[in-house]
């Protein structure tokens, strides 16, 4: 492009001579796997939906990289919702384990990455100062929780069920009992955040919330499973909830014929 | 491009809801003593070399109203470019205390969100170009269903942000003026921006899709 020399320039001289660094690239993204922006049936998605479409490109360096959490920023009991806020006592409600193995796409493991989730009570009461809703908030439980995956990828929080709660949008919505997450990849183009169902749950098929997502396939990856072989016997009953996140090209690797 | 068929689905987005500060910035839902501080406020160390900079907003709805329960991530690279990131080849060379992540929240009354970090300098971009100096934003919120990815550019940096490559790929100028932040008057040390998030209609922030 011979009409940008002199910007190029402006650019270059102030890099100096820092090698070109290129990270295997972002897969793109599926949208249509995803729920789309505006969902008429989750009313504020109405004016908080953007009209145009995405501006398409590929992944650059500031996608493919993203901030490492270190194990000293988090402290022992961050993943133990069952005592990281606990006063005088346990939390009230079913104890549960929630664990699972962070993967890409590729099915490779992802390790280190950063989880953080947050969820109401057992009552269905959020401790958080816009939440009115009638439900009592338990003294011992805050709802917060983080950890890092193991080498392989792997994750376990121990908390209480949340409950169901009503929430404005039509006049008798429920949402499902639900897990908040955030996830972290290696790239800041891998950032998700979702939720996580609980299997058998009545108010699934009426959330208009997680029917958002077009796709029956993909609606149920974020219903977790009872998984009574991790179970914790005579203490925690076990839910498995699998993640994935957007994987990169190995353009390097695939064409050798040992693969990745 | 054909999807591979071992591949794996990604995981599906779902909203952060109204609710998304007890876990991401706890402090601000009430939650305090879980962890000593939250996450994300601190994106440059005293000791990181580079100007200083302040970056204030907000965000509006279709409706010209303010969004008061976002919340915003960013990711920049240092002031020569470089990302505190191993996937960056050039990490060794980061700057000092830089850690290039932050995160903050619309306030509930004002619904204005800020961050303070060093304006970060241009990073090589695909094939032989560079791109200028920019800051990566990441905001999530009640009915935001896929978070929305967006770039704050600099004003005084017009000869580098008119062959910027991802710029270049917004033909409206007047839609890629939406990346532009604007300059603010300060007082005392370092400059100041406004840049204004809106989510949608009549001057609708463009967002990006990888
Ligand atoms: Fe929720």
């Amino acid at each position: 492009m011979s009409d940008t020399s002199a910007g190029d320039r402006a650019v270059s001289e102030r890099v100096g001579s820092n090698l070109r660094p290129q990270a295997d690239p972002l897969i793109p993204r599926d949208h249509a796997w995803h729920p789309p922006a505006l969902a008429p049936a989750y009313k504020t998605s109405v004016l908080r939906s953007p009209q145009r479409p995405l501006v398409a490109h590929e992944a650059t360096l500031s996608e493919s990289t993203g901030p490492v959490f270190g194990p000293e920023s988090l402290g022992p009991l961050d993943n133990d919702l069952l005592r990281n806020y606990a006063l005088d006592g346990a939390p009230i409600g079913p104890r549960i384990l929630v664990h699972g193995r962070l993967r890409d796409e590729r099915g490779r493991g992802v390790p280190g990455a950063l989880i953080e989730i947050w969820q109401a009570n057992a009552g269905g009461r959020y401790r958080h100062r816009n939440d009115g809703y009638l439900a009592a908030l338990d003294p011992n439980f805050g709802g917060c929780g983080r950890t890092l995956t193991d080498a392989e990828g792997r994750y376990v929080f121990r908390t209480v069920m949340p409950g169901p709660y009503p929430w404005p949008n039509n006049v008798n919505d429920w949402r499902p009992a639900h897990i908040h997450f955030s996830i972290f990849g290696s790239g800041f183009g891998q950032r998700l955040i979702t939720q996580m169902y609980f299997e058998g749950d009545p108010h699934i098929p009426l959330c208009p919330i997680l029917n958002a997502i077009p796709d029956a396939q993909a609606v149920e990856q974020l219903i977790a499973p009872l998984d009574m072989a991790a179970t914790a016997p005579m203490d925690a009953r076990a839910y498995r909830f699998d993640l994935v996140l957007r994987g990169r090209r190995s353009t390097y690797f695939e064409t050798r014929p040992e693969g990745n | 491009m054909p999807q591979a068929l071992d591949r794996l689905k990604e995981t599906p987005s779902q909203t952060a809801g109204p609710y998304v500060h007890i876990g991401l910035v706890p402090s601000l839902a009430g939650v305090a003593g879980v962890y000593p501080a939250d996450p994300g406020g601190a994106i440059v160390a005293p000791e990181t070399p580079g100007e200083r900079i302040r970056i204030e907003g907000r965000v509006f709805d279709g409706d010209g109203g303010l969004v008061r329960d976002a919340l915003i991530e960013s990711w920049q690279a240092d002031a020569n470019g470089i990302y505190n990131a191993p996937l960056d080849p050039r990490q060794g060379r980061c700057a000092p205390g830089f850690f290039g992540w932050g995160r903050c929240a619309t306030d509930f009354a004002s619904g204005a969100f800020a961050f303070e970090t060093i304006k970060p300098g241009p990073v090589p971009g695909p094939r032989d170009s560079m791109m200028a100096p920019h800051i990566c934003l990441w905001i999530v919120a009640r009915g935001i269903n896929l978070g929305l990815s967006t770039r704050l550019y600099f004003p005084e940096e017009e000869a580098a942000n008119a062959v910027d490559p991802i710029l270049r790929r917004i033909e409206n100028p007047q839609r890629r003026r939406t990346l532009i932040a604007q300059a603010l008057e300060t007082e005392g040390d370092g400059r100041g921006y406004r840049f204004d998030i809106r989510l949608q209609g009549e001057g609708e922030t463009v967002f990006f899709a990888t």
